[in-house]
């Protein structure tokens, strides 16, 4: 049962959320990829260094934190409005009765679902990102798609990637574990759900910069 | 047997029970009526274990269960079945899945004896081809009948039903009625329902505590009910205009009688 929910949960979370973050990283990367180029142009600096600065802020900070911002808000109220709703209308009470330890049911798989999914999307995120510079460098004409790809293949660092793994799998606990919390303990009327939901997306997007100053200090001082 | 022992709950400086005993027999369907606020549903969730007492002991066949660590706890709890007031059916799953998943969680049955069972269940709350409807595709009657298909399908030595016919139209709630009755006869479990439903209280009280702001006001059975010189019980009985109409109708036709 508990595999089961997992499986669902890594559905939910990371099949239900892949659009969203593929459209906005692909913009991401597009915008940056002009902004940068745009910022070169007329300078001695090399146009094949927009690859390089595109892919180095997509990967150390675009990716996982503003995907992560993002499912704060998606994936986030939607946790604390499921569990907010099955508070109120008994049906975690109906778990404990049952016998059922619902803090491992209802919770366990869920922060599990989130630290293997959300590392997967934020490296589909600095992916996309990466193709979507691409394409606006060249549609755009700022930079060739040589120039683009010379940059993004120099000097390439692991240590980075595992950064921005490290990252995700924080912020993904945070922003569930927040969420989760906040459902979990509603009470009161419908309305509560609507401020549990909202409670949870503004404390999880402020745990996640937080932790991200944190993260970003400490991995890479 | 469910034993209640100087049983207290209080939400901060609020009392909402005091000291409450009573005695739940087996087999039998006892019911805790009140007023709204009385104290029914918080009696309930106090024995179920859902709330934690102030004060008091419940007894679940002499064995004392707020005295107990979760895991004993959760061993009872897998004897208790509970029909909630609004269903707390899953809504993700369908009919069958829902019955079905006490079964999943703590048995190593095969799909298939998983399966027969719930149809046995659903067929003894008289729910049959809804096994792969969602509860938003129910009415509110089908939804009890498979909450209390879900309650029974691990064969529980205690029932619990908070207010069974709440939301439902007369002949629903009978219906219902009813079907409790005759499930807590035939498996001889325990049941305690909640209600403020007179009817029920007429046809199901084979025992009957009376709560009035927390207190127990009165304990007796549906034939001693109407017996009772208890001021809050009697105007709880005869609430409506009506029907204090009818008992003044009925006392003076008494009165008459004795004068002649």
């Amino acid at each position: 049962m508990y595999w089961k929910e997992t499986m669902v949960q890594m559905v939910n979370i990371g099949v239900g959320s892949l659009i969203i973050i593929l459209i906005i990283s692909f913009f991401i990367g597009a915008v940056s990829s002009v902004q940068f180029a745009y910022n070169l142009s007329g300078s001695m600096v090399p146009m094949y260094f927009v690859g390089y600065v595109v892919k180095e802020s997509l990967i150390l900070e675009l990716a996982p934190t503003v995907s992560c911002l993002i499912l704060a808000g998606k994936v986030g109220s939607n946790l604390a409005s499921e569990l907010g709703t099955m508070r109120l209308t008994e049906q975690i009470d109906a778990l404990e009765i049952m016998g059922v330890n619902t803090f491992s049911y209802l919770i366990g798989p869920k922060l599990a679902a989130a630290i293997i999914m959300i590392p997967i999307l934020v490296t589909i995120s600095a992916t996309t990102g990466i193709v979507g510079g691409l394409f606006a460098g060249s549609l755009t004409g700022y930079v060739s798609q040589t120039d683009y790809m010379q940059g993004v293949l120099m000097g390439f660092l692991a240590k980075n990637i595992w950064v921005m793994i490290t990252k995700a799998t924080v912020f993904g606990f945070v922003l569930t574990s927040i969420s989760c919390y906040q459902g979990f303990y509603a009470h009161g009327s419908a309305i509560e759900i609507g401020k549990a939901s909202t409670r949870a997306v503004v404390l999880s997007c402020i745990m996640v910069l937080l932790s991200d100053f944190i993260l970003t200090w400490l991995l890479l001082n | 047997m469910i034993e209640v022992k100087e049983v207290s709950k209080s939400f901060g400086a609020q009392d909402v029970l005091k000291k409450i005993s009573c005695l739940f027999e087996a087999g039998k369907n006892n019911l805790i009526i009140g007023k709204s606020g009385s104290g029914k549903t918080v009696l309930l969730k106090s024995i179920v274990g859902l709330l934690a007492p102030s004060s008091g002991h419940v007894f679940f066949d002499g064995k004392d269960y707020v005295a107990m660590n979760s895991r004993d706890k959760n061993e009872i709890r897998r004897e208790i079945g509970m029909l909630f007031q609004g269903g707390a059916l899953f809504d993700s799953l369908t009919v069958e899945e829902n019955v079905r998943f006490p079964l999943d969680m703590f048995t190593n049955l095969s799909l298939s004896d998983k399966v027969d069972r719930v149809n046995e269940v659903l067929k003894r709350v008289n729910l049959v081809n809804a096994n792969h409807k969602f509860p938003s595709q129910l009415s509110g009657g089908m939804q009890k009948r498979t909450g209390i298909a879900r309650a029974i399908v691990m064969n529980p030595k205690y029932l619990f039903c908070d207010e069974p016919n709440s939301g439902l139209d007369p002949q629903t709630s009978i219906v219902i009625d009813e079907l409790i009755m005759e499930i807590t006869e035939e498996y001889k479990i325990t049941t305690i329902t909640n209600t403020h439903d007179m009817n029920s209280v007429i046809t199901n009280g084979d025992k009957i505590v009376f709560l009035h702001l927390g207190e127990k006001h009165w304990e007796g059975t549906k034939e001693t009910l109407f017996e009772a010189d208890n001021k809050e019980l009697i105007d709880f009985i005869f609430a409506s205009d009506f029907l204090k109409e009818a008992r003044d109708v009925r006392v003076q036709k008494l009165k008459s009688q004795w004068k002649k």
